[in-house]
């Protein structure tokens, strides 16, 4: 069948002007008087942010703000079609340091390098130099931490103790694996893993444990691995060690969900982002405050298997207000900020990994001494660029920044949810994987 | 197949067929046929119709436009190559986007559970909303209030009524089902992990019974009390009445319960977006329109999914539509 190019320029032009229209009507006019929507993600943190937006409201009259809270995976989808359709929802819009790089290099995201080094009392140099890395394209910086995380393993001290155990620095999964055996009773399960389809979600741990076991997305090449021997080892082993001795019902289960279950004491340890550490020493949310121990993320073969994550803000091209914008994202980025969040909430909620002078602050080191130096000491030994045995064509380690990959991570996660539940075996959900993420593979080639 | 499907007694004023003419030219039916007005003669009455016509137009133009161009953007679409996070590379594909559609797994299993999923939850809140229409019927001290309580679910939204089976009712820790189901010594389930088909299925029968409940209450009251009292004098006792009077009575009632009932249904997306996530045979058509555009990012061949997905609803439609439904078929009527 043959389109004729004039109905084809014609729709496009028509779903243009409505787009345009809506988007005039939708936002306030410029100068003084600003009216700021902000999509975010439901953690703990940028909740805090939300309770604390009246300050800045109070500091900056005439600009009001207004939040989006959604789901990890909800907010993703929301802000990329909005972003990439142009149609200037938001703002200001949280975003992962997997998308950072790629909308910057497609010019979707303002610069804010020059707002951010104009002004010396933000002091830009203060934020952890390999976020400043990740978040930049061509020396332009695009984003600004909120916070950064690694992962690691998080366990209860007084049920390790209760059960004679003694936890090592530096884990193996083997270890945890035996941890976890003696330490699922009837009151609490051994350890709490993500099982929710999503690549955000099941697919962050789960890579990580793929690459210490020596299996990895994509070799050199871009040809996908993902029914090699070590990545199906790697799968096996985590949906195993869930279905034996994890949570009940773990496809519920992210970052939220055990983080629930933690903190009410029913599961006795947790591999996940260091940003939950925060939470947990929360007496107020939390009620294993005090009972908690840190460590490095559980290893096979490499040495080290953190994360490196950062949740940013960044602010769309599509925006009428980038002055009220850039000023928002700098508050909520500044010193201040922490000093704010330490006064007003308690020093535990301090957005944490973002910036080095946060680790100086002394009332910070006394309240976070339970996990901020493992938190910057895992940050710093992570390598982003060869986090697996084999080297990777691209740069990050719980992620591939590709287009395609949110998709791929997706539809594999699924096939290793139905194996979790036992309808497909994690082999056979892996070669089905292995073709979709080859499909994606051979775009970047 | 019948040809013609509104031959007009001629008894019967023409008028009186055109709300059932309507819907069936709506669904593609035989075109309506130009209903002959009583004949009044004057020019006076022909000047009205124009007027009328003349008022109607701008209605008519803006639903056209309303309802239409989105489908045909949606088509053009349907041919093109283009990931939202390639811009630079939208470029017209001819049917590859369609070849996806036909050749890859997704479809047909997302068909299957459509239906599946649809089908059930339909049936099993009629049946329990019949159940509960021909109870709520009754005259009982604080029937009132019985009511409202047994409509509320259709009033909650539907994300909300996600999330609160999700964590209040089958969170395999603190939920209600689980701890019921300790009290009789059977262990805690992993529904949305064993179970997603039937977790889906539970959310939507809770929510939807009482739709049914209101519409079939609805037909239960029109029922004349006459035929009852008349059945049973002549020794019908309330089995047989209810079987062979209130069950052929309910029929047009049910029907178009089924109808609307699977008309929202077909649209299901909060539970499964909330709770499953399209694993275990719930990938419904809606959620992966939605996989396919806001994850896969891939707006060409969610088009495609969608133009086939509005056809083959068109023509299911229009079979149902044309040979089940006594309602929109004349003579059947009662």
């Amino acid at each position: 069948m043959k389109a004729s190019p004039r109905t084809y320029m014609t729709s496009i032009a028509l779903v243009g002007s409505l787009l345009a229209t809506s988007a005039c009507s939708s936002s306030g006019g410029a100068g003084e008087e600003a009216h700021l929507t902000i999509a975010t993600v439901n953690n703990p943190q940028m909740q805090d942010m939300e309770e604390l937006s009246s300050h800045f409201e109070e500091d900056n009259p005439g600009i009001t703000v207004d939040f989006v809270t959604m789901e990890e995976g909800d907010l993703r989808a929301a802000v990329t079609a909005d972003v990439a359709s142009g149609a200037g929802q938001y703002d200001i819009v949280t975003v992962g340091a997997y998308e950072v790089p790629q909308w910057g290099a497609q010019d979707w995201l303002l610069d804010l390098t020059e707002p951010l080094q104009e002004d010396a009392a933000y002091d830009v140099d203060d934020i952890l130099p390999p976020l400043r890395d990740a978040l930049s394209v061509d020396g332009k910086q695009y984003a600004v931490p909120f916070y950064g995380e690694s992962s690691i393993l998080m366990y209860n001290k007084e049920m390790f103790a209760e059960a004679g155990i003694e936890i090592s620095n530096n884990p193996t999964w083997q270890e945890v694996a035996e941890y976890a055996a003696e330490l699922d009773t009837d009151e609490h399960a051994g350890i709490c893993l993500r099982g929710k389809p999503g690549w955000g979600d099941l697919f962050a741990p789960l890579t990580t444990v793929v690459q210490t076991f020596g299996g990895n997305w994509y070799d050199e090449n871009w040809d996908a691995q993902v029914n090699s021997p070590e990545f199906v080892e790697g799968v096996e082993f985590y949906v195993d060690l869930l279905k034996e001795h994890g949570e009940s019902d773990p496809v519920s289960y992210s970052f939220t969900e055990c983080l629930n279950l933690l903190s009410s004491g029913k599961v006795a340890m947790w591999y996940d982002a260091s940003v939950a550490a925060s939470i947990l020493e929360d007496p107020e949310a939390s009620e294993v405050a005090g009972q908690m121990g840190y460590t490095h993320a559980p290893v096979n073969k490499t040495e080290e298997s953190g994360w490196l994550w950062s949740w940013n803000l960044a602010v769309p091209k599509t925006t009428k207000n980038a002055d009220a914008a850039t000023t928002f994202v700098k508050w909520a980025t500044s010193k201040e900020y922490h000093q704010l969040v330490g006064e007003e909430l308690g020093w535990t909620r301090v957005p944490p990994g973002a910036r080095t002078s946060t680790y100086s602050i002394p009332e910070y080191k006394e309240a976070a001494a339970a996990f901020a130096p493992i938190t910057l000491e895992v940050m710093e030994s992570v390598d982003p660029t060869h986090p697996g045995v084999d080297p990777q064509p691209y740069v990050g380690i719980q992620y591939v920044p590709i287009p395609e990959f949110q998709d791929v991570g997706n539809q594999v996660a699924q096939g290793v949810a139905d194996a979790i539940a036992g309808r497909t075996t994690v082999q056979e959900a892996l070669d089905s994987g292995q073709e979709i993420a080859q499909t994606a593979g051979d775009k970047q080639k | 197949m019948r040809t013609n499907p509104e031959t007009p007694t001629p008894s019967r004023p023409a008028v009186a067929t055109l709300p059932t003419q309507a819907p069936l030219a709506m669904w593609g039916g035989a075109p309506p046929r130009r209903a002959r007005r009583p004949d009044t003669g004057g020019a006076a009455a022909k000047q009205t119709a124009r007027l009328a016509r003349g008022l109607v137009l701008p209605g008519l133009i803006f639903t056209i436009l309303l309802t239409q161009i989105p489908f045909v953007v949606t088509i053009v679409f349907s041919f093109l190559q283009w990931n939202q996070l390639r811009p630079d590379e939208i470029r017209f594909t001819g049917w590859d986007n369609y070849a996806v559609v036909f050749t890859g797994p997704d479809f047909l299993r997302s068909l299957g559970a459509t239906v599946t999923i649809t089908g059930s939850a339909v049936l099993l809140s009629l049946l329990l909303g019949l159940f509960l229409a021909v109870l709520l019927d009754r005259k009982f001290r604080g029937r009132g209030l019985a009511r409202t309580l047994a409509i509320t679910p259709f009033l909650v939204m539907p994300a909300a009524a996600a999330l609160l089976w999700k964590w209040l009712m089958l969170d395999s820790n603190v939920g209600m089902v689980n701890w019921s189901l300790g009290l009789f010594g059977i262990d805690p389930v992993q529904w949305n992990t064993n179970y997603p088909w039937a977790t889906i299925v539970i959310v939507l029968v809770w929510q939807y019974t009482p739709f049914m409940m209101l519409i079939l209450m609805a037909g239960l009251q029109s029922q004349g009390r006459d035929v009852l009292e008349a059945a049973a004098v002549d020794g019908a006792g309330p089995v047989r009445v209810f079987w062979s009077l209130t069950l052929p009575h309910l029929r047009p009632y049910a029907e178009i319960a089924t109808l609307l009932g699977s008309i929202m249904l077909l649209q299901v997306f909060d539970p499964i977006a909330i709770m499953t996530k399209g694993t275990g045979g719930t990938k419904t058509l809606s959620y992966l329109l939605y996989e396919r555009a806001f994850i896969g990012l891939d707006i060409g061949q969610a088009a495609a999914f969608g133009v086939i997905a509005v056809v083959v609803t068109i023509g299911f439609a229009m079979i149902t539509l044309r040979s089940v439904f006594s309602i929109f078929v004349e003579g059947k009527v009662r």
